[in-house]
């Protein structure tokens, strides 16, 4: 395939779309799936039966995922737009009824609305508008125009510039420069490299990739292929959880079909480049989502880190260099070459470039995905895009940045959201989940909730981990039941300290972090639970027995 | 000198195996399939028992405490058969904050059986999921492959009893 071919096919896909009147959009991701959308597809198509002016199409997710199932109709002619939700098999001839007359007033879902006007989109630009499972759907919208660019008219030290100059960081949580990482990679004189895409999205809470790879997989495939002409790379891997199956299913497809369209395999575009690409699937182990461990379960090992360095851009997959990059981080790659570096690096703040994408859920009235430029204020991602707190109740947290994370209380809203700002407040980035609390929870048992994941996902190579977690999750336990004592909490921050300082992998270093950054907003949750020590009780007339232990 | 392995014949003449099968073809037989091939086991069978762990460890050419290792790290292999309908709970944390424990409460209440256990009658295996990714639809279940949004305790109990009840 060459430009021109590209360009053909995008041309044939939009006169027919052209022939039709009206395009209906159902969101047929996992989220809408769930509430009935396949359904509402059928519906749909058997209201309009074998009318050439309507086309019922499926998409990808449109974000908000508390309104589904999203039927979404453009027009054609004025190419207006409008959005039912929460629309069920029964309202279908209502809606093909009322095509190019009023819309059915009580499905319409204001898109005026912060929720969808303040976003900016990116990687998400295609979902909810192409169908995942067509290619050339996703060729109409520019696809694959980046990488046939980048093999025909570009070096792989252009592709690298362009990357570098974009200050694009690892969207998967860590905020490693892309352009570096790439560049260390592309200078290992090596016969054999590989990219990875880590889709092991394993933070409770955290649904971006998913989202990406069901409404968009053509893009991450776009992307991990100019990765590979950049680093000079021939294999690549898909390192998916098994949790999510839909997202597989159209993975497998997108790759099946950009195989037939000779954009994978051998030889593309006539050129001597050559990539292929593979799907591993996790076995739901959280700790896969550290590189070294991934690497070991994509090797068929168990997945167990390793001490870095070395570094997978040095020795990776069985020893050779590989490249390691999140779903989003890939699926910012065809718009950064398509658009420039420069234009990319013009969005977001001094230290922290583009979009990112988050998953609100929670205690939140609009609850789902949303594309945002990095510096956003907190405050307007929780209180206007996603609508404030249901139910009269007020605002207590929010957490990032899952198990590794921290929570952000109401004092700390106002910061802007990016890579240094959150580290700065006691919290990290990381993939992108945000769980909105309010005053009805209590921060211990967030805290122990956390705890009592890691200490379960702890992969049980190092004993700072494997023996602090579980005990850490002891302590919180006993505080939260109201049995434990100052001198618990005590030995709470302490050990807080050694896992952190002492363990191998991110898991462990990270896993305290959910207990320091409530310890520091919310000490007195803690301290109101504390019972008085033994010692400080009214002495009753027996020993003390803590000291004879010293 | 090629050294010449001859495969092992699978355990039984069950038709499942042949899936097994292909899937270790697909990979050439190499030892980094073993995660792929556990599940296409589980996939076929359910779990993974003691014959189809010698069975895999055979064919791929690794040590049974390679296979055994790997088997038991993931989480989402099982080593036990599973009920007739399986119920599987998120507890992630969004369903967590909105709920999860007290459908598990209810789920325990009804039919005494928390995460990881079956029922007696093997009519019924409750799991824990860390996360299926469906946030915005807090709290959420899945029953025999079905997604339930949104879901409060009695309203799940019920959908419960409808799918074992519908069997008889």
């Amino acid at each position: 395939m060459n430009i021109d071919e590209l360009r053909d096919v995008a041309e044939k896909v939009r006169e027919e779309a052209a022939k039709c009147s009206h395009c209906l959009r159902v969101c047929t991701a996992a989220g809408c799936q769930s509430s009935g959308a396949g359904a509402v597809v059928e519906g749909l198509k058997a209201a309009v039966g074998d009318n050439p002016q309507v086309q019922v199409k499926s998409v990808g997710c449109m974000g908000l995922c508390s309104g589904g199932p999203l039927v979404e109709v453009e027009s054609r002619e004025g190419g207006s737009k409008v959005m039912y939700q929460k629309v069920t098999p029964g309202d279908a001839s209502e809606i093909v009824e009322s095509l190019g007359g009023r819309p059915v007033e009580r499905l319409v879902c204001p898109t005026d609305i912060p929720f969808f006007a303040s976003q900016q989109k990116i990687v998400l630009e295609n979902s909810g508008v192409i169908d995942p499972e067509e290619i050339d759907d996703y060729i109409a919208a520019d696809g694959y125009q980046a990488l046939v660019t980048s093999l025909t008219e570009m070096q792989p030290d252009d592709v690298l510039r362009e990357v570098t100059r974009s200050g694009l960081r690892g969207r998967g949580g860590g905020g490693y420069p892309t352009g570096l990482k790439w560049s260390t990679v592309a200078k290992m004189p090596a016969e054999q490299k590989f990219v990875v895409c880590n889709a092991d999205e394993g933070d409770p809470g955290a649904f971006m990739d998913r989202g990406v790879l069901e409404s968009d997989p053509h893009r991450v495939l776009e992307g991990m292929a100019i990765a590979a002409y950049a680093v000079g790379a021939s294999r690549g891997y898909i390192y998916i959880r098994a949790e999510y199956p839909l997202a597989i299913e159209r993975l497998k497809t997108a790759i099946r079909q950009a195989g037939r369209r000779r954009l994978l395999g051998l030889n593309i575009c006539e050129t001597r480049f050559s990539f292929d690409v593979e799907i591993r699937l996790g076995a739901g182990a959280f700790v896969c989502g550290e590189e070294t461990a991934l690497m070991a379960s994509v090797e068929g090992l168990r997945g167990q880190p390793r001490p870095r360095p070395p570094y997978p851009a040095q020795e990776g997959l069985w020893g050779y260099p590989t490249l390691i990059n999140n779903v989003e981080t890939f699926g910012n790659v065809p718009s950064i070459i398509r658009h420039g570096g420069e234009w990319f690096a013009g969005i977001g703040t001094e230290n922290s470039k583009g979009t990112k994408i988050f998953a609100l859920a929670g205690r939140i009235q609009h609850t789902g995905l949303i594309e945002v430029p990095m510096g956003i204020p907190l405050r307007e991602i929780v209180h206007t895009i996603g609508g404030g707190i249901p139910e009269g109740r007020t605002f207590k947290a929010v957490q990032t940045g899952g198990p590794s994370g921290g929570c952000i209380p109401e004092s700390h809203l106002d910061v802007s959201v990016d890579y240094d700002n959150l580290r700065q407040v006691g919290s990290i980035m990381g993939s992108g989940g945000m769980i909105v609390m309010d005053d009805t929870s209590s921060m211990v048992d967030v805290a122990r909730y956390f705890m009592d994941f890691c200490a379960s996902e702890s992969c049980g190579k190092c004993v700072p981990c494997r023996v602090g977690t579980h005990e850490m999750h002891g302590l919180l336990d006993k505080i939260a039941r109201g049995q434990g004592t100052a001198a618990d909490l005590a030995l709470l921050e302490e050990l807080c300290e050694v896992v952190q300082a002492t363990s191998l992998c991110g898991l462990g270093q990270t896993a305290p972090n959910p207990v320091l950054s409530t310890l520091r907003y919310f000490r007195h949750e803690y301290e109101q639970l504390l019972r008085p020590s033994d010692d400080e009780k009214p002495a009753s007339g027996g020993q003390v027995v803590t000291e004879a232990k010293s | 000198m090629t050294i010449k392995v001859t495969k092992p014949a699978p355990p039984s003449d069950d038709k499942r195996w042949k899936l097994v099968d292909v899937t270790m073809r697909r990979n050439g037989y190499y030892g980094h399939a073993l995660i792929e091939t556990l599940h296409s086991v589980q996939d076929a069978f359910g779990y993974l028992d003691d014959v189809a762990m010698q069975y895999v460890a055979q064919s791929l050419g690794l040590p049974l405490s390679r296979v055994y290792g790997v088997a038991t790290f993931y989480h989402l292999f099982t080593l036990k058969p599973m009920g007739k309908h399986t119920c599987v709970v998120c507890t992630g944390t969004a369903c967590y904050i909105k709920g999860a424990g007290q459908l598990l409460d209810a789920i325990y209440d009804r039919f005494g059986v928390r995460v990881g256990e079956t029922t007696p009658d093997k009519q019924l295996s409750v799991m824990g999921a860390r996360c299926l990714g469906a946030c915005g639809l807090a709290p959420a279940a899945v029953l025999d492959g079905a997604w339930l949004a949104n879901q409060r305790p009695e309203q799940l109990v019920k959908r419960i009893e409808e799918v074992i009840n519908d069997e008889h």
